[in-house]
């Protein structure tokens, strides 16, 4: 080896050094609080738990119940179903208006300025804070929507006491919170398309929709994308606000029971209800990582895709 | 140096030496609670333990109340538990003794056992080896608050029998008051008012039952039981399907609603919140005249020690005073529940009404029979009981839920 060459590859290997020595506490971190416990549940979920220590290595037994043995399999479904409704409300109704509203923003009509700030402010309140906003604007004696309904002589229902209105309010709620997040994204995602297109599409005579539907909705692909995926994780890890607006228990009669409030009710119990089952808790979580790690994979393919096409 | 100066000198020495040899072997131990609420009567009680026992120092920590087993099973599976553990009774108390965290007590360790009931003593106790494992702290009773003056208003006397909360109930409503505050937004008090309701329809002979599987939640006892609560739905708040637990209590306690299905937990409470209330805790409507009061009872749950403290000699004697009558009669006076040790005296006249109860109380059947594995009875009825109010279940079909639910691992309802 000549002295240029080991020269150069010592300088490789102090600059591989310096680089591992700077990612090193980050990888720590990840190490320590997602690999770590990952593994520990996929390690727990083979042990039966008769208390609350790992007893017998039962193999793939708790998945077995949570998948197929009533009641557990029915309240893991009935969660999964939940979740599922989530994800296309959020999708239709949260991704959705966002949409026409970056569009209305894209167009910098007179306040934009303050209506983006306006559509943005809840996204920067906490989870817990919107959660008991909203309950007790929808209390069913004392709350504002309610005492407004019966200005008009309209009695409001019970909104999280009724299975039928329960998730649907906290659906409406979460749409509130989470609105202006989308819509910056997609409105970032429009800025970066150029003027002159747009203008020549409308000396063409193209009006809102046709732009909106012919031109921008491709070009803002990636923006979608990454909309659609984080509001894909959002939707099966949602559990603040149903935890919040309602309970552990999925209240009223597990109408609004989803995957995560399962799993956390499942692995730590409930002082007032249940007890703890870390074997079915770190099952139920092993299956959650799968199928939205899963899911997650194919979903970025077939938009990364779709980028690519468009 | 003089005699005086010598002497002088090894009594300061000796001051000296003992300041420092009682601060070293003074013990300090520490005592884990989901209760904040209660820090002030506890640190009053611990300063009256450590007024006994000088060298044990006792330090009370609260944590949160929704996390509390999660929290302890950690705290003692890392081997950092706190001395003395407040636990549940029964099923929850289960699953720390399973994992051997708590240690056996017996007279032998911890005399003042003695002073407690066989009944008090089984609901925390291991079934799988009899031993008892947390000292019973309190008895809860769940019964019907009632607010006297709000019936003195509408001229009626508080119903001891269904006829007779009926005919109050509808004269209650033509006044404009809510005959009962109770609505169903928070599962674990709606488990609590069905129970309150259906007991006396049910009993001590049906729980009995219950227990051999000679009798299951089918049996038409129950289901009739549980058409009260259906029949109850005309004396709710407006939306009580909506009406959570705080906001029940809101409706009792501003005399909007008459009366209020709920517990003797919440009757200190409820004084502090409004010390004008003229308040009556009595047992909810019976079958028929003549019938004993049969309000619901359960125990809460006891003091226990971990089986990994370093100081379990002077926790033992802790957990050990705190057994005593001189313990129930300060806790009760302070804390406002009933104490189940024997021989305790309450100064408050509600708080001895509440304690006669319990004589003749039915068990509150989620907690003391069906919370020993998965799924509970609590998870199912809190469940079931929303949909029966809702109109999506009948009765019958609630009892087949539940028993079919709990035959999983209660064996005398398998087959059944």
């Amino acid at each position: 080896m000549t002295a240029g060459r080991r020269a150069k590859s010592s300088l490789v290997s102090r600059r591989s050094l310096w680089i591992g020595f700077l990612l090193a506490p980050a990888a720590l971190i990840m190490i320590v609080f997602v690999v770590w416990p990952l593994v520990s549940a996929l390690q727990l979920s083979f042990y039966e738990f008769d208390g609350l220590r790992p007893g017998q290595f039962i193999w793939f037994e708790n998945f077995r119940q949570v998948l197929f043995e009533s009641p557990f399999s029915n309240a893991t479904y009935n969660a999964f179903w939940h979740n599922i409704v989530v994800f296309v409300a959020f999708m239709v109704f949260e991704n959705g208006i966002a949409l026409l509203i970056a569009y209305a923003l894209l167009k910098e009509l007179p306040g934009h300025q303050l209506h983006r700030v306006i559509v943005f402010l809840p996204v920067v309140l906490s989870a817990v804070i919107v959660g008991f906003l909203w309950k007790l604007l929808l209390h069913p004696l004392f709350g504002l929507v309610n005492g407004l309904l019966g200005l008009v002589g309209i009695m409001g229902p019970a909104w999280l006491g009724s299975e039928s209105t329960a998730l649907g309010s906290m659906i409406f709620a979460n749409v509130w919170h989470w609105i202006g997040f989308p819509a910056l994204v997609l409105l970032a995602g429009m800025q970066r398309i150029s003027r002159e297109v747009l203008e020549a599409a409308r000396l063409d005579g193209a009006g809102d929709w046709t732009i909106l539907t012919k031109i921008v909705w491709p070009l803002i692909a990636p923006s979608v994308t990454i909309v659609t995926v984080l509001t894909f994780i959002g939707s099966f890890n949602w559990f603040e606000l149903p935890f919040v607006m309602g309970d552990m228990e999925g209240s009223p009669g597990r109408s609004t029971d989803v995957l995560a409030l399962y799993f956390y009710r499942t692995a730590f119990g409930s002082v007032t209800s249940g007890i703890q089952d870390f074997g079915q808790g770190s099952a139920l979580a092993v299956l959650m990582f799968l199928f939205v790690g899963a899911v997650t994979f194919v979903a970025l393919k077939f938009l990364r895709a779709r980028e690519i096409q468009t | 140096m003089t005699i005086a100066r010598f002497g002088r000198k090894v009594l300061m020495a000796s001051v000296a030496w003992g300041l420092i040899a009682g601060t070293a072997l003074a013990t300090d131990i520490s005592f884990w609670t989901w209760r904040q609420e209660d820090k002030a009567a506890y640190e009053q009680l611990f300063a009256d333990f450590t007024a006994k026992n000088p060298d044990i120092h006792v330090k009370f920590e609260a944590l949160p109340d929704d996390t509390y087993p999660t929290m302890v099973a950690t705290g003692l599976a890392a081997g950092k538990g706190a001395d003395v553990i407040h636990t549940h009774a029964y099923g929850w108390l289960e699953q720390f003794v399973k994992s051997s965290y708590l240690e056996p007590l017996d007279q032998a360790t911890v005399p003042s056992l003695a002073n407690f009931t066989p009944d008090a003593l089984a609901a925390l106790s291991y079934r799988g080896d009899g031993k008892v494992y947390s000292v019973p702290f309190a008895t809860m009773t769940l019964g019907m608050l009632v607010n006297l003056d709000v019936f003195e208003k509408a001229g009626l006397t508080p119903p001891t029998t269904w006829d007779e909360f009926v005919a109050v109930g509808n004269a209650l409503k033509e006044k404009g008051i809510i005959p009962v505050a109770n609505g169903l937004g928070t599962s674990w008090f709606n488990e609590m008012f069905t129970s309150v309701i259906t007991g006396p329809f049910l009993g001590n002979d049906f729980a009995a039952q219950l227990q051999t599987g000679e009798a299951t939640f089918k049996d038409p006892r129950y289901t009739a039981a549980l058409g009260k609560m259906l029949e109850i739905r005309d004396y709710l708040p407006p939306n009580f399907a909506g009406v959570d637990y705080d906001t029940s209590g809101q409706l009792f306690l501003s005399g909007r609603a008459a009366m209020l299905a709920g517990g003797s937990f919440d009757i200190a409470n409820y004084k502090k919140l409004n010390p004008a209330l003229n308040m009556d805790f009595i047992a909810p409507p019976s079958a028929a005249a003549g019938d004993p009061p049969e309000a619901s009872k359960f125990y809460d749950g006891g003091y226990a020690v971990n089986a990994a403290s370093p100081n379990k000699e002077a926790a033992l004697k802790l957990v050990n005073w705190m057994g005593t009558k001189e313990f129930g009669d300060k806790f009760s006076a302070l804390l406002g529940n009933i104490s189940p040790i024997q021989g305790v005296e309450i100064s408050d006249p509600l708080l001895n009404h509440v304690a006669a109860l319990n004589s003749t109380a039915v068990p509150h059947l989620g907690p003391v029979y069906f919370r020993f594995d998965k799924p509970t009875g609590s998870e199912l009825i809190q469940e079931y009981i929303t949909k029966m109010m809702a109109g999506d279940m009948t009765p019958e079909q609630v009892g087949v839920a539940m028993t079919e639910g709990l035959a999983r691992w209660f064996t005398p309802f398998q087959g059944k």
